[in-house]
């Protein structure tokens, strides 16, 4: 694997691959000293035209748990309007000779437009509306986690709320399909993209109508601009018919779990506190992020070698 | 060499061997052209100079409806100069300029630098277009009558619809009175705010923010409307949907005085090809589906569609790097326009030449010296092309300064031989002559 850029580009088998080694990273993360020499030498190069915190600490918290040096360009979005500069940077760091770029930037397909300019490896961490794909394995993973299952058949996962611009959504789309579940789209039709029909999902407009048959509940977070634009009303309108509160979570199976890709609205689509709900997997969400992204830097960088480097993750 | 030193205009210049087409229909035939114009037309002619056009067509000169030449402003991407010697290799004796220059073509001044810049490079006529408001901003009427006094046959505000009922009344009304022809860049803005591809299953999966059809559809059927309350002369801009071509089919059956242009690259990529992520696929209105390829097609046949436009959009590459949000949109057209119309249309010789230059050069004005059929008198604008050859686009070939065109590596039907700009070959064997 060269790149990183989608769930689809990865694949089914690719998505298994990272998920069984993911599960040695977890090994290595609960070691006293969670760290070792498996891509010593190698640089990785974090990319972030877009706030973020959590994916961002989380990538270089698994870079140097491999012994990765890394280097971090972060730049607010205001100070880049110019492509250019893009392109100038992105071949400036390749000549200093790094192995992955980690991007992150509100625009769709930027991750591909990298990948023709540099010969490092380009690893997608949220294009645009478009495919954030580790967020998903730490969603596949998480589940796989906390169910004790390594596929999804029989499953309903509900993806309730902005998916129109939701690169997590497309991702997990994919990703849980893949594994066998079943998907529920539950928005009002102004936050979903124009044609779903060929998507592998199910589309429901009211949130109390598939509550019941939930196995994997995914709230998803609304921007408040979205109110701006005209996609809803009013956020308390929205809160109302689409956001978790405390009877709709009595509506849920007790089986159900709750997922969240952070960071939240409260009082916007999450009513009630999730740290109160047994069945929340919020936290493991997060702490299942370092290691999924050791598994990706892993994959990517340990080159052809990797399962002789296996056994030093392993050992 | 230079070879143009042997086809001076003054010279007795015979295309030999070639099939004349034109709107009269299809003879094997010799041309002879002295002093810019055509002097004879029939078998076995001899001449001072003889062209070889043997397997080729020759036709009337290739008129452009809708060409960005960049110049004044963005020299950069291209210049009038660069932009008409790619219309040359293309074929073309007549390019209308599209007026979002820098300063725009609202003022005299500005269209007569134009059409003078135009005239010193000499290689194909440079027909400005004027605006249609100031600034192209859509909120006051540029000095349509002044512009009209200096030459100008049509306006638009290409690049933005014109989005004001009353405004665009006006200037229905106003234009109809100049005897002039408003073309619209038809898009109802407020549908397209940050739209980046067409709105169809392909952008929900890229995740890209979808343009809809509605956008155009509205304003062609508005624009209908109010050339049926006006009667004032309407041109349709790049059509890019089937239900465009379905108002435009049904106004033209209600005998309404309106004309419609489509490009190469909507009658021959869709919109998949965005999931590329190459800005060399965005294009403004943005490549559609397959049925609106079909449809476009169709629309060519049966006549609904008057013209083959390039909406030759050059960039230069630090624009079309940035991200796909952000680039401009647009690509290069006048030197792979013919090789695509061939290689995609189902229309035969006479039809091609109809769209590539009688229809144009009527619409844009310029039919007593292009689109012409090539008969004694009549000014020698004339293209003469291989519609057999076979080629590979390769961006050495281009003459235009930019290269944001995806046909780079393609392998087209159909190649400019020679061309003729009132009687000088601008284009011999394919190589621009200056």
């Amino acid at each position: 694997m060269k790149h990183l850029r989608s769930i689809d580009e990865l694949g089914h088998d690719g998505l298994v691959r990272l998920l069984e080694l993911t599960n040695h990273m977890v090994e290595v993360n609960s070691r006293p000293v969670p760290k070792v020499p498996a891509l010593r030498g190698r640089t990785v190069v974090s990319l972030f035209f877009e706030d973020s915190t959590r994916t961002r600490l989380s990538f270089e918290t698994a870079a140097k748990r491999l012994s990765a040096d890394t280097m971090t360009f972060s730049v607010s979005t205001s100070s880049v309007n110019k492509g250019e500069s893009l392109r100038d940077t992105v071949e400036t760091i390749t000549d200093m000779g790094v192995d992955a770029f980690v991007v992150r930037h509100k625009s769709t397909g930027i991750p591909w437009q990298i990948s023709d300019w540099t010969n490092a490896s380009v690893v997608n961490a949220g294009d645009g509306w478009h495919q954030h794909p580790t967020q998903a394995l730490v969603d596949c993973f998480t589940v796989r986690q906390a169910l004790g299952r390594e596929r999804f058949d029989g499953l309903t996962l509900t993806i309730v709320g902005d998916i129109k611009h939701s690169r997590v959504a497309r991702s997990n789309i994919s990703a849980f399909s893949m594994l066998g579940a079943r998907v529920v789209l539950v928005a009002p039709p102004t936050l979903l993209p124009p044609d779903v029909s060929h998507w592998p999902v199910e589309v429901s407009h009211r949130l109390d109508d598939v509550l019941g048959s939930t196995d994997i509940l995914y709230m998803l977070r609304l921007q408040s601009e979205r109110m701006s634009q005209g996609h809803v009303p009013n956020l308390r309108e929205y809160a109302e018919t689409f956001g978790l509160d405390a009877v709709r979570v009595g509506r849920l199976p007790s089986r159900a779990v709750l997922m969240h890709p952070g960071p939240m609205n409260r009082g916007v689509e999450m009513m009630v506190d999730p740290s109160t709900l047994p069945n929340s997997l919020i936290h493991q969400q997060v702490s299942n992020g370092v290691s999924v992204r050791m598994a990706v830097l892993f994959d990517l960088l340990a080159g052809e070698s990797s399962a002789s480097h296996l056994s030093q993750v392993a050992s | 060499m230079n070879r143009s030193a042997d086809v001076r205009a003054t010279t007795r210049t015979v295309l030999k061997g070639g099939r004349v087409v034109d709107s009269r229909g299809e003879q094997l035939a010799d041309v002879a052209i002295q002093h810019g114009v055509i002097v004879e037309v029939g078998a076995r002619l001899t001449g001072d100079h003889v062209v070889d056009a043997t397997g080729c067509v020759v036709a009337p000169g290739f008129v452009d409806l809708h060409a960005h030449l960049r110049e004044p402003g963005k020299e950069e991407a291209e210049t009038i100069e660069t932009g008409s010697r790619a219309g040359a290799k293309g074929g073309y004796t007549a390019l209308v300029a599209m007026p979002n220059t820098d300063p725009p073509q609202d003022s005299v001044a500005v269209i007569d630098f134009v059409r003078e810049q135009g005239k010193r490079a000499g290689l194909v006529e440079v027909v400005p277009s004027g605006c249609i408001t100031l600034g192209r901003k859509g909120e006051a009427l540029a000095p349509m009558a002044e512009l009209a006094a200096a030459g100008v046959r049509i306006f638009t505000d290409d690049g933005n619809g014109v989005q004001d009922e009353l405004l665009m009344r006006r200037a229905m009304e106003y234009a109809k009175g100049l005897g002039v022809t408003l073309a619209q860049h038809c898009e109802v803005a407020s549908l397209t705010k940050g739209a980046v591809m067409n709105e169809c299953q392909c952008c929900t999966s890229l995740g890209l923010p979808g343009w809809p059809s509605l956008a155009e559809e509205l304003m062609v059927f508005r624009d209908i409307e109010l050339a049926r309350l006006t009667g004032a002369r309407v041109h349709f801009l790049h059509l890019s949907t089937a239900r465009s071509v379905e108002l435009v089919r049904a106004a033209k059956r209600d005998g309404l005085p309106v004309t419609a242009e489509v490009t190469p690259h909507h009658l021959s990529l869709d919109d998949t090809r965005l999931a590329s992520f190459d800005t060399v696929f965005k294009v403004n209105p943005p490549l559609r589906s397959p049925s609106d390829i079909a449809a476009l097609r169709a629309g060519v046949k049966d006549g609904t569609i008057d013209a083959l436009a390039t909406d030759h959009a050059p960039h230069p590459r630090r624009d079309k790097e940035l991200s796909l949000d952000q680039a401009p949109p647009g690509m290069l057209g006048l030197e792979t326009a013919l090789g695509v119309a061939l290689g995609v249309l189902d229309v035969d010789l006479v039809h091609l030449v109809r769209i590539m230059s009688i229809r144009p050069a009527q619409i844009a004005g310029i039919a007593d010296r292009h689109g012409r059929d090539l008969e004694v008198g009549a000014p020698a604008n004339m293209v003469v092309f291989d519609p057999n050859v076979t080629w590979q686009v390769s961006p050495d070939s281009l003459a235009s300064k930019s290269r944001n065109t995806p046909y780079i590596g393609m392998t087209l039907r159909g190649r400019v031989r020679h061309t003729f700009f009132n009687g000088t070959a601008t284009v011999l064997d394919g190589d621009a002559q200056r």
